[in-house]
């Protein structure tokens, strides 16, 4: 399978910060009226490196994507991303810092109004200056990418809701950013396809450097982009068990009533003997 | 009691604020980059082109009906001949821009309302957000510059068939002398009236549509909150040609005469 080229001249590079963190949360709450969102969440992403968040539904994991984007602000605590501090930022200034990120959203989030081509190639259409023919070429490639090079002129409403899941991952890869947030990514795939991103996620991390935040509820997915690593040998890229360094860049979190239970790698999840944490891994 | 008063208060006051906010942020995008033109074409089609059977049904029918009324009216003064004037001077002034304003109220605000509040629930709005589009600058501003010109040309075109519709019925019902009735409306048009119903419709098609994308991008609450939404804005809108276009009305009368 072809694989693309992450780095390209029309994103521009994210600014370096002191310690090289692609995401920091100190010490964020939010609420929403009476109901506590988030308490207290701190942790940091370090480039080329995965979050995995895993709690119940209504637990805050999608919360914690959207304060990254900007598109909610935290009640306290700080939010830095790559080397910004967005919490007190405007849309403006947010605008710039959305750049470096792309966002896999939980039910898609296409654009009804506009076929599969022009939604990959939204941002890349409408917000840069690339020829016509380099996006068209782009949107191809990455479509092809999740295998969906045949519905390329469809709406999104004539497609299956794993194909539209799969667009929507197209959407957020085809501007290259070199950060990736997924909100649920594989969640209503068939286990082929969920393989199949999941291989993509490891393969952007492993292979382009991207630093991911993956939401979900897939343990299977979770675990698997977790103990993964690709390695290319030439022109192939190969899907391999992880070793230990490699595994232990993918930190799980788990999140309970807006509160952090548990931080650690793969192994420390499984080896864990907090009831919460038990019941949610049988 | 009091409580319930005084949220609801709070919550008018925030709503106004929002509105005046949405307002500035849509000014601010007219007049500033990114401009997205290619949307502002196609809702000028959308608004312009769409509205156009509606505007055309309406304004030919109001035209006949006020024919109509009037020459039976008039008869009782002997001044049936007259009837253009009366239709003219209606529809120019008045008839034309408000109902107009209200027939696009139904069919663009409630549209912008149901189009924007089913993209807010279903995160399409966030998903612009995130590839870095301001949704004000894309779907707020080519959608109120479309209303802001096309309005006043919906309604030049009612006032039209409006007139060519009392023409039909004055001739062929009120057996009124073509001639006549085509003098009496050019005898009774000043140019001052003329100003009247066309900087009215300016204003309402910019009330109509902000009112739309106002109520659209605030939805709350899923598939019902997008029909609640629609209700919400078709009211509003309708509501507010009729008491805008009294304050205009008052304003240009000062102006004008």
């Amino acid at each position: 399978m072809a694989t693309i080229a992450i780095r390209d001249a029309h994103v521009p590079e994210p600014p370096s910060t002191p310690d090289r963190a692609v995401v920091v949360f100190q010490h964020v709450s939010l609420s929403f009226d009476e109901k506590v969102v988030l308490r207290d969440v701190s942790f940091t992403l370090l480039p080329g490196h995965t979050k995995i968040i895993l709690g119940a539904s209504g637990s805050g994991k999608s919360t914690i994507l959207k304060l990254i984007l900007g598109l909610l602000k935290p009640d306290a605590g700080e939010i830095w991303v790559h080397g910004s501090r967005i919490d007190r930022m405007g849309e403006d200034q947010l605008m710039a810092i959305r750049r470096h990120l792309g966002m896999v959203f939980q039910e898609g989030a296409l654009f009804d109004s506009l076929t599969v081509a022009e939604n990959v190639g939204y941002k890349l259409y409408e917000e840069t200056n690339e020829p016509l023919e380099d996006v068209r070429q782009r949107v191809e490639q990455v479509l092809g990418f999740v295998r969906l090079g045949d519905q390329i002129d469809k709406r999104p409403s004539e497609l299956s809701g794993g194909q539209r899941r799969r667009v929507a991952i197209a959407r957020a890869m085809a501007y290259k950013p070199p950060t990736l947030l997924y909100d649920e990514a594989t969640t209503g795939l068939d286990p082929i396809t969920a393989t199949t991103i999941d291989e993509e996620m490891v393969k952007l991390r492993d292979v382009e450097n991207v630093s991911s935040i993956i939401v979900t509820h897939q343990l299977r997915d979770a675990f698997f982009v977790a103990t993964h690593e690709a390695v290319r040998h030439g022109d192939q890229i190969a899907i391999t068990p992880a070793d230990q360094d490699k595994s232990d860049q993918a930190e799980f979190i788990m999140l309970r009533d807006g509160l952090i239970t548990f931080e650690g790698n793969a192994a420390e999840l499984r080896a864990s003997t907090d009831p919460y944490i038990r019941s949610f891994l049988s | 009691m009091l409580r319930l008063l005084t949220n609801w208060l709070k919550n008018a006051i925030f709503a106004i604020q929002e509105y005046v906010q949405l307002q500035a942020a849509t000014i601010r995008g007219v007049f500033s980059r990114p401009f997205y033109f290619h949307d502002v074409i196609e809702q000028l089609d959308s608004i312009g082109l769409g509205s156009l059977t509606v505007v055309l049904l309406t304004g030919f029918f109001t035209g006949a009906v006020l024919a109509l009324q009037s020459g039976v009216t008039l008869d009782q003064f002997g001044a049936r001949p007259f009837v253009g004037r009366l239709v003219s001077a209606s529809m120019i002034k008045e008839l034309g821009p408000v109902l107009t304003g209200l027939m696009l109220a139904g069919r663009i605000g409630s549209g912008i309302a149901a189009e924007l509040g089913s993209m807010v629930v279903t995160d399409q709005i966030n998903a612009l957000r995130a590839l870095g589009t301001d949704p004000v600058r894309k779907l707020v501003v080519p959608r109120v510059l479309a209303g802001f010109l096309m309005t006043p040309v919906l309604t030049v075109i009612a006032d039209t068939v409006g007139i060519l519709g009392g023409w039909i019925v004055a001739v062929y019902q009120l057996r009124v002398a073509s001639s006549l009735y085509w003098q009496s409306i050019t005898e009774a048009l000043y140019i001052n009236d003329a100003w009247m119903g066309i900087i009215k419709p300016f204003i309402l098609g910019y009330v109509i549509v902000t009112i739309g994308c106002y109520v659209g991008l605030n939805t709350k609450g899923g598939t019902q909150g997008v029909g609640r939404a629609t209700t919400n804005a078709v009211v509003a809108a309708s509501v507010a040609v009729i008491a805008v276009d009294y304050f205009v009305t008052r304003l240009l009368f000062t102006l004008l005469y």
